[in-house]
């Protein structure tokens, strides 16, 4: 815990190591990343033709947790911060959708930018406070945050709002304007354009001029104050904007699963984004939606292997996942590209010197 | 008066069992750099297996010995096979080995141990102590048990060679490496040592909380909020880190009205990052000065 660089994204790229960090290793030759993106942009929407509700059901979860990762990485990825407290964030996202809609009547698509203004507002000054404390005594205090969110939310005098422990049971939205999906399938299409709407969001702040003194605050904080950069600022905007994107999450979460209780949003939920953080590769846009992937699906693989011991089999997949990639999945693709650019290269110097 | 007294009291001998947790905590942090999430675990795992010595008619202090010695090679064993190959990963991923261990451990003692509470025998007796109605006889052994090793640990850095060479691999790798101390090996010698003094920390918790694999849960939150309260680089700050988190939540619970008995929790961890506002490096701990 010597620099703040060390929770960075270190990666052993043999080219162009400085692009690499926000993502943009695309040599001439390889294909373009906006391809790949569009692929799967494309795949993404074909899925609800193919699977079954219950899948639909899971996918659009693995979104919403991908989504809240990418807040999560957002705030640890690009600006070296620490957060325990991500699961407090996505549960005032979700209690924000969830009783506007319960108290209000309020219709769905409008929580999620009330969801996300709440959001942003309790990150930035919760951001302030932060500015004081460094790592370990960063992961406290969010940790503190994290710890108090179940028992605020069961708190007695708030209970005519939050339901109290009974938290507050939603109904499932149908799709709009007669369009023949049934409701698994629009919320799908929900997510998924929130998503990419957010993801396209995130990709351009990273490579803005803010996104790059939020990165130099990363990397050298007393060279980026002396840069110019105002840290304090960039700081507790990025608290704030991590904490958005993590509560548009949580509401999107409230939705689809119709209920929001207070217990779901504990600490343990904070250690999964933690987990899906780094295996997706911290500091990696696309690395949040395989970070979301791993946490929900991983689990219930372990379970099936065996239900005594799922914790220690999720467990023993962890380590294996992170030794085989320290990195993060990001961290692997990337190294994978390095690989296959070198061995096509090598090909065409052998082949142009056979036929000269 | 008679209440605060007795309120204070109450959280001193809560405070002691976040105290040896806070000890434990502070002791691998010293050796690594990183704080161990499964250390509650770990502990937990060795009272365990102490208990089941004991079960098998093995005496206390048989036992004791045994598995603080058990303890000591485990914690040696899971620094060489699980942490030394990703000892050059970055901070978070470390992160997860320890959410992993965390995992593994619990899960195994659910499975070998199962999850119904069990009862853990003392050897300080459960009597009160002088007579009076403050503290039990355990509460005191507990609380002298954590002031001893704490003692000991003292003289140990101060006093010994191996303690001073433990002390430069941590504070300087690099030089101490060049001066011909296996830095690698001083790093397992910590996670020895503090898997060593968990076991202790758990075996005196045991009898207070009972024994379940999910004990330390609470309990190691509570140890590390006491260790960054103390401050991470000073044990003995750790430890009065501890106990000062046991005696807050106690007062909070019973003085302040209202919120007080609800959200004990969240004012006690609320007057501890306020506490950090003011010393960001907790109570007790030297901040660090890096050459830019």
């Amino acid at each position: 815990m010597s620099a703040p660089d060390d929770i960075a994204t270190k990666q052993s790229v043999p080219f162009d190591a400085a692009e690499a960090s926000v993502g943009s290793a695309a040599t001439a030759r390889a294909t373009p990343r906006y391809v790949w993106a569009l692929a799967a942009a494309v795949l993404a929407a074909l899925l609800p033709l193919v699977a079954t509700n219950f899948v639909l059901f899971q996918l659009t979860l693995v979104m919403v947790y991908g989504l809240a990762i990418l807040g999560l990485n957002l705030l640890t990825g690009f600006n070296g911060q620490f957060s325990l407290g991500h699961s407090a964030f996505y549960g005032i996202g979700a209690y924000t959708a969830a009783i506007l809609m319960d108290h209000w009547d309020v219709a769905y698509f409008y929580t999620l930018p009330a969801a996300g203004v709440v959001c942003f507002v309790v990150g930035f000054l919760f951001g302030l406070p932060a500015l004081r404390l460094q790592n370990l005594y960063l992961a406290l205090a969010t940790f503190a945050l994290a710890t108090a969110m179940p028992q605020i939310l069961k708190f007695g005098p708030l209970e005519p709002l939050t339901g109290g422990v009974q938290g507050i049971a939603l109904i499932k939205p149908d799709a709009p304007l007669r369009l023949p999906l049934n409701p698994d399938q629009w919320l799908y299409y929900f997510t998924l354009a929130v998503l990419l709407l957010l993801m396209a969001a995130a990709w351009n702040l990273v490579h803005s001029r803010s996104g790059r003194a939020i990165m130099a605050i990363r990397d050298h904080p007393i060279a980026a104050a002396s840069m110019g950069v105002n840290t304090a600022l960039y700081k507790t905007l990025t608290f704030g904007v991590s904490a958005l994107y993590t509560g548009i999450a949580g509401a999107l979460g409230a939705i689809v699963v119709q209920f929001v209780a207070p217990d779901s949003f504990n600490f343990l939920l904070s250690v999964s984004f933690l987990v899906g953080l780094v295996i997706g590769g911290v500091g990696s846009i696309p690395g949040s939606i395989v970070g979301g992937l791993f946490v929900l699906y991983v689990p219930n693989i372990a379970e099936s292997i065996s239900t005594g011991l799922s914790g220690a089999v999720y467990g023993l997949i962890m380590l294996l996942v992170i030794y085989v990639m320290p990195s993060g999945a990001a961290g692997f693709a990337r190294l994978a590209a390095a690989q296959s650019a070198k061995a096509r290269q090598t090909w065409i110097n052998r082949s142009e010197r056979r036929s000269p | 008066m008679e209440l605060l007294l007795q309120q204070v009291m109450a959280g001193l001998a809560t405070g002691a069992i976040y105290a040896c947790m806070a000890l434990a905590v502070v002791m691998i942090y010293q050796a690594i750099d990183h704080l161990n999430f499964a250390q509650g675990e770990m502990a937990m795992f060795s009272t365990f297996i102490a208990w089941q010595l004991i079960q098998w008619g093995v005496p206390y202090w048989g036992a004791f010995v045994a598995v603080v010695a058990v303890s000591f090679v485990g914690g040696i064993a899971i620094e060489r096979i699980l942490f030394r190959p990703i000892h050059n990963a970055p901070v978070l991923t470390q992160l997860v080995a320890f959410i992993a261990l965390f995992g593994i451990l619990n899960s195994s003692a659910g499975e070998i141990w199962n999850f119904t509470i069990k009862e853990f025998p003392t050897p300080f007796g459960r009597g009160p102590l002088f007579g009076g109605h403050l503290i039990s006889t355990h509460d005191a052994g507990m609380i002298g048990v954590t002031l001893l090793i704490l003692i000991l640990l003292y003289l140990f850095f101060r006093g010994s060679r191996l303690g001073l060479a433990m002390r430069a691999a941590a504070a300087n790798p690099a030089s101490a490496r060049l001066v011909g101390i296996r830095v690698g090996w001083m790093i397992a010698l910590g996670w020895g040592m503090s898997a060593s003094i968990g076991a202790v920390a758990g075996m005196l918790i045991a009898p207070v909380v009972f024994l379940e694999p999910n004990m330390m849960l609470g309990v190691l939150l509570y140890g590390f909020a006491g260790a960054v309260l103390g401050g991470l680089s000073s044990p003995g700050g750790a430890v009065l880190g501890g106990f000062a988190v046991g005696v807050i939540e106690n007062l909070a619970g019973t003085f302040i009205p209202y919120f007080g008995r609800e959200l004990k929790l969240t004012i006690a961890l609320i007057m501890i990052v306020a506490v950090l506002l003011v010393r960001p490096s907790g109570l007790f701990g030297r901040s660090v000065v890096s050459r830019v």
